[in-house]
């Protein structure tokens, strides 16, 4: 097989990849209306100004749950959705704005590994033709020099004997099977780098470790490069040199994975990592875990994007409108239904709170007036006064037809910060640890 | 509800009983005996998780008790549900007890609310189908109770599916089994399709139900770390067979079946310390091996596990267990309890 490297260089002068402060935005169409007089209506912060680096021989986890961006970033490190802004250096050279025509050539030192094994194979075409289609599309058209690669490839993922598989068809292979043949058909080429997109969470616990193993071996034998991308930390843990959190866009917490697992710092990662059951049922999932799911990208939150399910927001995390709505049907949700029939009068429509703002007006109910609002709300507040998202209101006042919830303006959108060799998105961390002094920032936002 | 005569009463303390239950599918090459002689029970307000790699039948078995096959598959055994055997049960009486006493709660929330009906009325529909006579006010207090239980807020009530999260989308699924009280529901992997904080959530509030419902849950997944979480006893199905039933706590700690244990050691949580795996693949159930099926891939099979399959026994620990290391030693053949030599298994037969 020609893609056979020495083992990783020792010398690491340059990073294998380097990504700096990518951005990929989607535009939003909107309605028919906002359609027809053209114009974007808003985007989604897909991945929302993400740095980091990965060294030759290094596994990055990237981990998040859906909606966190970790896929797009994936693909976009491949440029295989458009970025808006950023760059990403792969072995030295930028590519970020390569054109498709000078981009082929460096494809075959990248390589993706998708996460459905049953559809990113083609069911008509045998594994000779799957596993050699890179070969030809780089310009390899001699047939055996081709079945040789691919003999070779088989081989390696471990598919033998070869000449079983050479003919066999998706069909005719089981779930790990496929994956292997997936993982051949990314490695034919020789690359550096391979971007595994949740490799194994489509397959059975029984295989799982399997094709982990393979990958790790395909790491020290081939020298390759991961950026892993999951959803799973139990998985990363056994595989990652490094660790990216991500949330809504962003990286929450950064470091060597060793470390994060042993102290996790941001609020979020401490709480994905205590959820995840153990086979255990004298170990129980503790019940104090966030609220509600990850917010629509579309519309982040203010602030940080997980203050509303923080356990330990504080006054500047960027409290806002929305969290007043979730609050006041949190309080309908723990009261009788009779009370809510009452309480619901009081107040109008809450889709009046649904705009982000640091000023929210509540609206009165009809017959009722802005002092009844005011009354309704310092009666939540009465019943639960340490919820965390009072310490963002500043002010309650009685507006006539509405009452007006004045939030905190001095809310802040928390950058990486430096925290011994972790980063974290955390404003609890903007004056470091008292044992910590940090480091210089890696990564910076806006 | 009233015995029929010709059916077997079930003792008090249980919900259902499963006896020898088969369900086999036809196909060009043959059948495939998806559910291969299942008996279990399940006792009032318990949990029992059936866990079970995919294809092992764990899914068809939850469609068999509920009796929502599809007309094409073979059925046989009897499921005892309320004194009377679902499986002879006509069509329609099967259909009357659907909703009211047998539930579902199906895998993919995001694809089972009719995206053009508001979330009121999903349940009224429901409501009105099943109790013929509740007024509005009396269908929707309910509702908004059930909702309420299940931490979607009344101010909700009237929107429709879109505006909702997956995580909310399945809860909302839960209310909807849960709006008519069942004495017992099928869930089928609820949380597969959930992120590990919400499926943290959803597990909790399966938790709950059995406190404030009184329902009995069959809770089928193949994450071993659930059934730790959520239920009390665990079937634990491979090919078609229950390999081992128990005491969630006593087949974790002290698993019979060698599949059970090599299970637990092949799951990778935040404790795994090494990688392990089960050689080979789970087999073809159109042709299963000969005698136990797990032989082929069990680390500890002896001469008489491929020659017949072996005989329910109970354990000490009370584990109902499928397995010749547990006897009953009359029944094996002299010389059977050597170790039984085999080819190795190479990737080609792997999964």
């Amino acid at each position: 097989m020609s893609q056979t490297k020495p083992e990783a260089t020792a010398v690491d002068t340059e990073p294998l990849l380097s990504v700096e402060d990518l951005r990929v935005h989607f535009a939003l169409r909107g309605g028919l209306m906002q359609r027809f007089f053209g114009g974007s209506v808003g985007s989604v912060k897909a991945v929302d100004g993400v740095s980091f680096s990965l060294k030759r021989g290094e596994v990055l986890g990237v981990v998040g749950e859906s909606g966190s961006g970790k896929t797009t970033l994936g693909r976009a490190i491949l440029r295989t959705v458009p970025v808006t802004s950023g760059r990403v250096r792969v072995a030295g050279r930028d590519i970020t704005d390569l054109s498709e025509p000078a981009l082929r050539p460096m494809r075959r030192n990248m390589q993706m590994v998708f996460q459905d094994p049953n559809a990113s194979l083609n069911p008509a075409m045998d594994l000779l033709t799957a596993i050699g289609h890179p070969l030809r599309i780089h310009g390899e058209d001699n047939d055996d020099k081709v079945r040789a690669a691919v003999v070779a490839a088989l081989e390696r993922v471990g598919l033998v004997p070869t000449e079983l598989f050479l003919h066999k068809y998706p069909a005719d292979l089981s779930g790990g099977q496929k994956q292997r043949a997936v993982i051949a058909r990314a490695i034919i080429l020789g690359p550096e780098l391979l971007v595994a997109d949740e490799p194994v969470s489509m397959l059975d616990m029984s295989v799982r470790a399997k094709i982990l193993e393979l990958m790790l071996e395909l790491k020290n034998d081939l020298g390759l490069s991961y950026v892993y991308v999951t959803h799973d930390l139990a998985t990363a843990k056994f595989f990652c040199d490094t660790l990216a959190i991500m949330y809504l866009g962003r990286i929450v917490e950064y470091g060597p994975a060793e470390q994060i697992y042993a102290d996790p710092k941001h609020p979020y990662t401490q709480s994905l990592l205590k959820a995840i059951p153990e086979p255990d049922p004298a170990k129980s999932v503790p019940r104090d875990l966030p609220r509600g799911e990850i917010p629509d990208a579309a519309r982040p939150p203010l602030g940080c994007s997980f203050h509303p399910r923080c356990p330990k927001a504080f006054e500047i995390c960027g409290w806002e409108s929305r969290d007043l709505r979730d609050l006041v049907e949190r309080y309908w949700l723990a009261h009788p239904d009779d009370e809510f029939e009452r309480d619901r009068r009081v107040i109008g429509a809450l889709t009046a709170l649904d705009d982000p703002a640091v000023t929210a007006d509540v609206p009165a109910g009809s017959g009722h007036s802005g002092a009844d609002v005011v009354q309704f709300l310092e009666r939540i507040k009465g019943e639960d006064p340490h919820e965390p998202t009072w310490t963002g209101v500043t002010e309650v006042v009685d507006a006539g037809s509405s009452a007006k919830v004045e939030f905190r303006t001095d809310a802040v959108d928390p950058p990486l910060y430096p925290v011994g060799d972790q980063h974290v998105a955390c404003l609890l961390y903007r004056d470091g640890e008292p044992d910590g002094n940090g480091s210089k920032p890696r990564t910076r936002r806006r | 509800m009233t015995l029929l005569d010709g059916d077997e009463p079930l003792p008090p303390d249980l919900v259902m009983s499963v006896k020898d239950l088969k369900v086999w599918y036809g196909t060009a090459r043959g059948p495939v005996r998806a559910v291969d002689g299942v008996s279990f029970d399940i006792r009032r307000g318990e949990t029992l998780g059936l866990v079970g790699e995919s294809g092992s039948g764990k899914s068809t078995l939850g469609r068999g008790v509920l009796g929502l096959l599809p007309d094409a598959a073979e059925v046989s055994g009897k499921v005892l549900f309320r004194g009377r055997d679902r499986v002879t049960m006509k069509r329609r009486a099967l259909r009357s007890l659907r909703g009211p006493e047998l539930g579902l709660i199906f895998q993919e929330p995001m694809t089972r609310l009719n995206p053009l009906m508001r979330i009121s009325d999903h349940f009224f529909e429901t409501l009105h189908t099943h109790e013929r006579g509740l007024s509005k006010t009396q269908m929707r207090k309910r509702a908004i109770d059930t909702l309420g239980a299940m931490g979607i807020p009344p101010t909700r009530f009237t929107n429709y599916p879109h505006e909702f999260s997956g995580g909310m989308r399945q809860r909302i699924m839960i209310a909807l089994a849960l709006v008519l009280n069942p004495a017992f529901v099928v869930a089928d992997e609820p949380t597969t399709a959930l992120d590990v904080l919400v499926e943290a959530q959803i597990i909790g509030i399966l938790n709950d139900i059995k406190r404030n419902f009184d329902t009995s849950i069959l809770l089928i997944t193949h994450n071993l770390g659930i059934i730790a979480e959520a239920c009390e006893r665990v079937a634990v199905m491979y090919a078609g067979r229950i390999a081992e039933q128990g005491d969630a706590r006593a087949v974790f700690a002290r698993p019979a079946h060698p599949y059970t244990r090599e299970l637990l050691a092949s799951t990778i949580s935040l404790s795994t310390t090494e990688l392990h795996y089960i050689p080979g693949a789970p087999p073809d159930l159109i042709h299963p091996p000969s005698g136990c099926r797990f032989h082929p891939r069990c680390p500890d099979a002896m001469r008489v596990c491929p020659t017949r399959h072996p005989p329910t026994v109970v354990t000490e620990l009370n584990q109902k267990v499928d397995c010749w290391l547990h006897g009953p030693d009359q029944l094996i053949p002299p010389g059977g309890k050597e170790s039984l030599e085999r080819e190795a298994i190479g990737v080609a037969d792997e999964a």
